[in-house]
């Protein structure tokens, strides 16, 4: 598909997002910002109708900000409790606009997220108890590099999903946007509806696209609608059928149904149509329907690259029972500095904060006699708040912990011993639900460590990982050390404590770019060792081999980390003594 | 407030839908957890079912829904105003009660009044979301993202049954007995075990994978958010039949038998998992009534034990990280090895 055609379909994306921005959910642009960016934000702009306001959702806005809370000097002008409106609740009727969606907290993710199904926002908070409609539409920025993408509940919700990452301006021609257009589909959009067949045929689309979701079928009908208003149509056509399949399910599609003309390279005998007609199983099903899915498919077809299709292929093949979301939470982050735990009496030095409402509650009771006093002292004031009534909020500061598990999966590294590797980081992992902790896992076998479980928490995901990690080839172990030093190193960025757990039996035998050779790989993996002992990163080394040996402890020395020879360990006496000195730290 | 779905419109789902409904039946079967894929109508189930349920008898402006046939458990005011004689009853919808992501403490529990404090000088207490869920149902979607200290509040409350509150100079006590409800996706990360524990009943959820029950929602949710009252009307039928089921099961649910072979069927079932404590055998025979009950039957029978046995069970089992299959098919086995 080229350049032009995915501009297009990004206009008229932006166009129908306009026409009813609340009910397609939003948009998901995946792009940098840049030239391209912003020019299909303008358009988007001018097609929403002119009292509609964007709001910004700065990435890490505070929650009494996003959902409300008190509003304090309003409050104490007033001398009782006076509510603000959060970020949601502001933009009911509008639309927002999440930049670096990438990085979103999940925090935050949920509360966006359970007002878009909702359609109003719950506030408990603060004292008060409140309901306030919030129905919007949500644009999101996906800036994140390939491995990196917007938490997933979110994704699911949004209609449409574009990628203007790899085209030039050259290729984003402006379009003319014709607003009263837009707003004249909005009156008509209530009384179109999609027939049975229509939904039908949706609904076939995406179970052949591998799509699980039910969101997407849902998404994809209502998009069929406002694509019929924005064209005029009378009721919703087979076209509008084929764009809102092309526009939302696309884009989502994770296998791809073998195309006809690829079963049938040759150009089919004339004999073929009347052989169409009851061939296959599924003979109850209406020829028409029939020609409406392969138009649909035809659609998707078209959305998708070549080279696309063929990865997809390629991936369906090799994925076996997993059904997942793919990338889906790689970026669990909680930004977590501390939890609250109270408040405490005290003096408002730097650093501290004042919990307002805690601190007016404390001041509450005392009002009447102040203002007595205050009143034959002269003073007019509607809430007398003393030095003695500020209260600070307590938070208990526990930095998260995680865990990295760096395995050698190498042929060196007994089978066994593997599994054993395994059944460890499982214990642990049970044992982290416990504590909140993250564990991350890298394996290194081949010519190359890889990153097979991103910090999770998710038992379930930590599962699967594990249960495809294959064992065999050289033991790259400088590659290996390196991996987790990046990942460590990424992790203390997020405010996070890294630990590296190291299973390996030290017989380095493939080296930094890959070639083989016992004495270049011990090097460099000492080399690789002494960065982490440099970065200060915490570390245990635990030592797989069948006899314990000089080699491994001189190795853990060179990487500043605990050394633990296991010759005979079961994974429980494993996670017990790698618990023991993770938490004597 | 927006409307609801109606419960009886929601396609598959059935495990999830009869957990409810025993929960509806016999709250003290103690709550239910479900899991699962996104966009699968979990959270529509929860919400269908507060606009299902058979309305209760309270005393009227009683903050904390004191039951008028339980005198013996009245709050301070309730027993002021029986006292006097002025004590009047109403009826009311069960409160299904949104515990939010965000939610701050003194919401939860309750605290001092701010504006009758500011403004007036008194130090009066207001009740919280607890109070508000007393004898109703407790929601908190994505409960395996509810922040530590509020679990670790919602933990005491459910196991006393009574919420304790020491803040501000109050000193306040009251009932807060209540259905927890808890939806969330694993993918996101699982939920702590102390809580996990708490709820009755777990399910699993997944969005349906056959062709027809997948358009058949599409159908249903389309045509109700293009008008939703006259999807209403055309469901208000089998609503108040449902509601009628729930009303009958609850009346005949006392005398529900449950032989001893019953019992014993249980017991078997447990030891065979090697689920821990008590409360995995409690749960499921309660379960187990309450279906009886809800179709009628005069005795609990192994197919009521049967097919309330995942749910009742699946979430207690030890975890043990070698086992490749899941708590699921552990309790399925066992099922099969002991109904055959």
């Amino acid at each position: 598909m080229s350049g032009a055609l995915v501009w297009s379909d990004a206009v008229l994306a932006a166009q129908i997002f306009a026409a009813d921005p609340a009910g397609t959910g939003g948009v998901l642009v995946r792009s940098r910002a840049g030239p391209v960016r912003d020019r299909w934000l303008a358009m988007m702009r001018t097609s929403l109708s002119p009292a509609t306001v964007i709001h910004r959702l700065p990435l890490h806005i505070a929650d009494g900000r996003l959902l409300g809370g008190l509003d304090l000097s309003a409050t104490l002008r007033a001398g009782r409790p006076v509510a603000e409106r959060g970020l949601l609740a502001q933009a009911d009727g509008g639309v927002v606009q999440v930049a670096m969606a990438e990085r979103l907290l999940s925090a935050t993710t949920v509360h966006l997220t359970s007002a878009m199904d909702a359609g109003e926002i719950a506030i408990e908070r603060d004292g008060m108890s409140l309901r306030l409609p919030a129905r919007f539409g949500v644009v999101a920025f996906d800036e994140g590099l390939e491995d990196e993408s917007a938490p997933a509940s979110l994704r699911d919700r949004l209609a449409f999903h574009i990628d203007l990452n790899d085209f030039s301006v050259g290729d984003a021609e402006m379009f003319e946007v014709e607003p009263e257009a837009i707003s004249a589909a909005r009156e008509r959009l209530a009384a179109l509806e999609a027939s049975d067949a229509q939904i039908t045929a949706i609904c076939n689309a995406a179970g052949a696209l591998g799509i699980p979701s039910l969101r997407a079928p849902l998404l994809a009908v209502h998009v069929a609608r406002v694509s019929a208003a924005l064209e005029g149509n009378a009721a919703v056509t087979d076209d509008d059928i084929a764009t809102a399949a092309r526009l939302v399910l696309a884009p989502r599609a994770l296998i791809f149904p073998q195309a006809q003309e690829e079963q049938t390279p040759e150009p089919p005998p004339p004999s073929e149509p009347p052989q169409d007609d009851d061939a296959g199983d599924e003979t109850q099903q209406p020829d028409l329907d029939r020609a409406l899915d392969e138009v649909i498919l035809a659609a998707v077809r078209a959305a998708l690259p070549p080279g696309v299709l063929a990865a997809l292929r390629e991936a369906s093949r090799d994925r076996s029972r997993s059904r997942s979301s793919g990338k889906a939470g790689a970026l669990q982050q909680s930004k977590k500095r501390g939890r609250p735990v109270g408040v405490q009496r005290g003096d408002l030095r730097s650093g501290a904060r004042l919990n307002v409402i805690e601190t007016l509650r404390a001041a509450a009771p005392w009002q009447p006699l102040r203002r007595r006093e205050a009143i034959q002292g002269g003073a007019q004031a509607r809430v007398l708040i003393r030095h003695e009534d500020f209260r600070l909020a307590r938070f208990k500061h526990r930095t998260e912990t995680t865990t990295i598990f760096v395995v050698d999966a190498s042929g060196s590294a007994a089978l066994h011993r593997l599994a054993e590797a395994k059944g460890a980081v499982e214990l642990l992992l049970a044992d982290c639900y416990v504590r909140r902790d993250q564990v991350a896992l890298i394996a290194f076998r081949g010519n190359g460590a890889e990153l097979l479980l991103p910090p999770t928490r998710s038992l379930a995901r930590a599962k699967r990982s594990l249960a495809g990690l294959p064992g065999g080839g050289g033991t790259p172990l400088a590659a290996g050390i390196d991996a987790a030093a990046l990942l460590a190193d990424s992790i203390r960025r997020k405010g996070q404590t890294p630990t590296v757990i190291l299973l390996t039996d030290g017989r380095a035998n493939i080296a930094r770019d890959g070639s083989a050779g016992r004495p270049r790989a011990e090097q460099d993996a000492t080399a690789s060792a002494r960065q982490l002992r440099a970065a200060n990163i915490a570390g245990i080394l635990v030592d797989t081999s069948p006899r314990p040996q000089p080699l491994a402890a001189q190795f853990a020395a060179e990487m500043g980390a605990d050394y633990l020879p296991l010759p005979h360990a079961d994974a429980a006496t494993l996670s017990k003594a790698v618990l023991a000195t993770t938490q004597g730290r | 407030m927006a409307t609801a779905f109606p419960f009886s419109a929601i396609v598959g789902q059935d495990e999830m839908k009869l957990a409810l409904l025993i929960a509806a039946v016999d709250p003290k079967v103690g709550g239910v957890l479900a899991f699962g894929d996104r966009g699968s109508g979990k959270s529509t189930a929860v919400r269908a079912l507060a606009a299902l349920l058979p309305k209760m008898k309270v005393n009227v402006n009683c903050r904390y829904n004191c039951d008028p046939g339980q005198p013996q458990e009245f709050c301070e005011d309730c027993r002021a105003r029986a006292a006097s004689g002025k004590l009047k009853t109403s009826q009311v919808s069960v409160p299904v009660v949104d515990l939010p992501l965000g939610a701050t403490e003194d919401r939860v529990v309750g605290a001092l009044d701010l504006e009758r404090a500011l403004a007036r000088g008194e130090k009066a207490f207001e009740p919280g979301l607890l109070a508000r869920a007393h004898r109703g149902f407790l929601y908190i979607d994505e409960a395996n993202l509810l922040e530590d200290h509020l679990v670790d509040l919602l933990l005491d409350v459910a196991a006393s049954g009574e919420n304790v509150v020491e803040r501000e100079g109050l000193s306040i006590r009251h009932p807060a007995r209540f259905v927890l409800v808890g939806t969330g996706n694993p993918e996101e990360g699982e939920l702590r075990p102390q809580l996990l524990d708490r709820f009755g009943l777990s399910v699993e959820v997944k969005t349906p994978d056959d062709l027809p029950s997948r358009i058949e929602v599409v159908r249903r949710r389309d045509s109700f958010e293009r008008d939703s009252a006259a999807f209403l009307e055309t469901w208000s039928k089998e609503e108040s039949k449902l509601r009628k089921k729930i009303t009958a099961a609850r009346e005949r649910l006392p005398s529900v038998a449950v032989s001893d072979a019953a019992l014993e069927r249980a017991a078997k079932l447990c030891m065979l998992l090697g689920t821990d404590g008590l409360r995995g055998e409690l749960t499921l025979m309660r379960a187990a009534r309450a279906l009886a009950s809800l179709e009628g039957a005069k005795t609990v029978k192994d197919d009521h034990l049967r097919r309330v046995a995942p749910s009742a069970l699946r979430h207690r089992l030890r975890r043990n990280p070698l086992d490749d299959a899941g708590s699921s098919v552990r309790v399925d086995r066992a099922i099969t090895e002991l109904f055959g």
